[in-house]
């Protein structure tokens, strides 16, 4: 602080001075490096058109998105026609909500318990090797975790899903016929969860290993265990990281097209998991957008459920900012 | 509740390197000891391994033995983490926990320990951990608001508030005051003479002048060189220390021809 208010202090005394005393005398504080300053601007405007540029993406997308899916809802013959659109997006949008619900629920402690083990318990080689394994699960393309929950995860979890019929059919979400083919909203979500839990643990990972040293050694001081300091320590700090994680991976499941189309065999909306039925945002419009005609009701009819998955993507991640910001004056961040 | 320490024949280690050798000392219950010394004599490695925060570090290890009141803190089978809730240790940098109140910071040593406080017993043990630490009329009013808001003065007496919060055995300081300006100093060093009342205190310093207002006892510590092991060199009366050490590198160390 003292070192950047110096020098300003110091003009603002001698340039007077100088002005009065001798006019022609240049001020030598003027001068300064005229590259760095160029470069300064050069900087900020490249700064300033990659900000500009993200939201002007987003607005053609969301004017795109907008633009033609007014064919869904409104047509010249019929005029205003929101019930038939909902009654035909709701089942779609809970389909998309109940995978990726299953997937979270999954991946985040999965994820969050080896970020711990490879921030805090791992020996470092170890951590290491175990973090390129993870990196490389985010780099295998998602029509390969497709095909493996295909042809081998969903035929696997037929006698699973048999017991849980038999036992837990009280509960809505494992009553109904089970799958024989086990390609059932559970599988989707399971396949996804494998997808997103290499987002979640690498960042994870990356905020406890930020964790403040001082803030492990004063929880250690006072006798905490080594789980303690990592609840009184670690959590505590890595709260928003978390979210954030969590977040990317919501966003990676909700838009998942090519696992979910390929796993599931798509039916009508059910709170079965282990029922075949159900289908996805993503896979209801990657099946059937080769077929609907440029210009058809159809095509804008699979393009206003893209929009309305845009629009809950947003308002998630709105709710996660607001998480986050809501213990701001807690978070050490002052 | 205060216990002395006895230090006998300690070697600490980082890794295969020896970094303090061979110390033994005999610190009194309810003294202050200072422990002084050029960067990178050892003494805050000593300092730590007093409660076993040594070990924390990766590859670090101790060998000897240190008694509190006679126990064995690195017998076999004493759990570190007791030690430590005996031992409590205020850093160089204040460190409240950020995410806690001012509050949940003074109590964060009861809810480590799983101690279940009543509201009126939690309210006195507060009044009374930063009254102690002279900071009570400055946050009263204010219990609620997060411990890193506080200036860093009173961060640090928040951090000795919730170090003697527990009722420690004794209370090592790593340059407590090394992050402070001069008036948060002086609050902190009038604590510290309050604190000699009720508890063992061992602060690490690098300022000489505060050794001597501080301390009623001295322990200079000297390496021979870079890389070499540091060594205890001299232990005695804090006036004797400075005025009339038996050690030449004493002499040239307090008198500033040195270090």
């Amino acid at each position: 602080m003292p070192s950047t208010e110096e020098p300003q202090s110091s003009a603002a005394t001698k340039n007077p001075r100088r002005r009065n005393g001798s006019a022609d005398r240049s001020n030598p504080l003027v001068s300064g490096d005229k590259g760095g300053v160029a470069g300064d601007k050069v900087f900020n405007g490249l700064a300033l058109a990659a900000g500009v540029t993200i939201l002007l993406v987003l607005a053609f997308v969301a004017i795109f998105l907008t633009f033609n899916s007014v064919g869904a809802v409104y047509t010249e013959e019929e005029g205003l026609n929101l019930g038939a659109f909902f009654s035909y997006a709701y089942p779609l949008l809970l389909g998309s909500l109940m995978a990726s619900a299953i997937a979270l629920m999954i991946a985040t402690p999965v994820a969050v318990g080896v970020a711990l083990y490879l921030s805090h318990y791992a020996p470092p080689k170890l951590s290491r090797t175990i973090g390129y394994v993870i990196d490389l699960l985010a780099a295998i393309p998602s029509v390969v975790y497709g095909a493996w929950g295909m042809t081998f995860l969903a035929p696997a979890l037929v006698p699973l899903y048999d017991v849980a019929h038999e036992y837990l059919d009280f509960i809505p979400f494992f009553a109904g016929t089970p799958s024989q083919t086990g390609r059932t909203v559970l599988t989707g979500g399971i396949v996804l969860s494998v997808m997103i839990i290499a987002i979640i643990t690498a960042v994870s990972r990356e905020i406890f290993m930020q964790t403040p040293k001082l803030h492990e050694e004063a929880a250690l001081a006072l006798g905490a265990t080594k789980w303690e300091m990592i609840r009184t320590a670690v959590f505590p700090f890595a709260r928003a990281g978390i979210i954030s994680g969590v977040m990317l991976g919501l966003g990676r499941a909700l838009g998942e097209t090519m696992a979910v189309a390929l796993v599931l065999s798509v039916g009508p909306l059910t709170f079965s998991l282990i029922s075949s039925g159900n289908s996805t945002i993503p896979a209801e419009i990657a099946l059937n957008f080769p077929e609907a005609p440029p210009g058809s009701e159809r095509q804008a009819q699979l393009i206003a459920i893209g929009l309305v998955l845009f629009l809950i993507t947003l308002v998630v991640n709105m709710i996660a900012r607001w998480i986050v910001s809501r213990h701001k004056e807690f978070s050490g961040a002052n | 509740m205060s216990k002395s320490i006895q230090a006998i024949d300690m070697n600490i280690y980082y890794g295969s390197f020896r970094a303090v050798e061979g110390v033994s000392i005999d610190i009194d219950s309810r003294s202050v000891t200072a422990l002084i010394g050029p960067s990178g004599c050892g003494k805050t490695t000593f300092l730590r391994s007093i409660n076993r925060m040594h070990e924390v570090l990766p590859y670090a290890s101790v060998e000897g033995q240190l008694l509190l009141d006679g126990d064995d803190i690195y017998g076999s089978g004493v759990d570190p983490v007791t030690v430590r809730t005996m031992i409590g240790m205020v850093f160089q940098k204040p460190n409240p926990f950020p995410t806690m109140s001012i509050r949940e910071n003074v109590l964060a040593g009861y809810k480590l320990n799983g101690t279940r406080l009543s509201r009126s017993d939690a309210d006195s043990i507060v009044e009374r951990s930063l009254s102690s630490a002279n900071l009570w009329n400055e946050v009263k009013d204010r219990l609620d608001k997060p411990g890193s808001g506080l200036s860093g003065g009173q961060q640090q007496r928040l951090c000795i508030a919730r170090t003697i919060a527990v009722k420690p055995d004794v209370i090592l300081m790593d340059e407590p005051c090394s992050a402070l300006d001069p008036i948060s100093t002086l609050a902190v060093e009038d604590l510290i003479s309050e604190l000699k009342e009720e508890y063992t205190v061992v602060i690490v310093t690098h300022n000489m002048q505060q050794a001597a207002r501080v301390s009623e006892r001295t322990a200079f510590f000297n390496i021979a060189g870079t890389g070499k092991p540091g060594k205890l060199i001299e232990y005695a009366e804090t006036s004797t220390i400075f005025n009339n050490p038996s050690e030449k590198s004493t002499e040239d160390y307090v008198s500033g021809r040195f270090g």
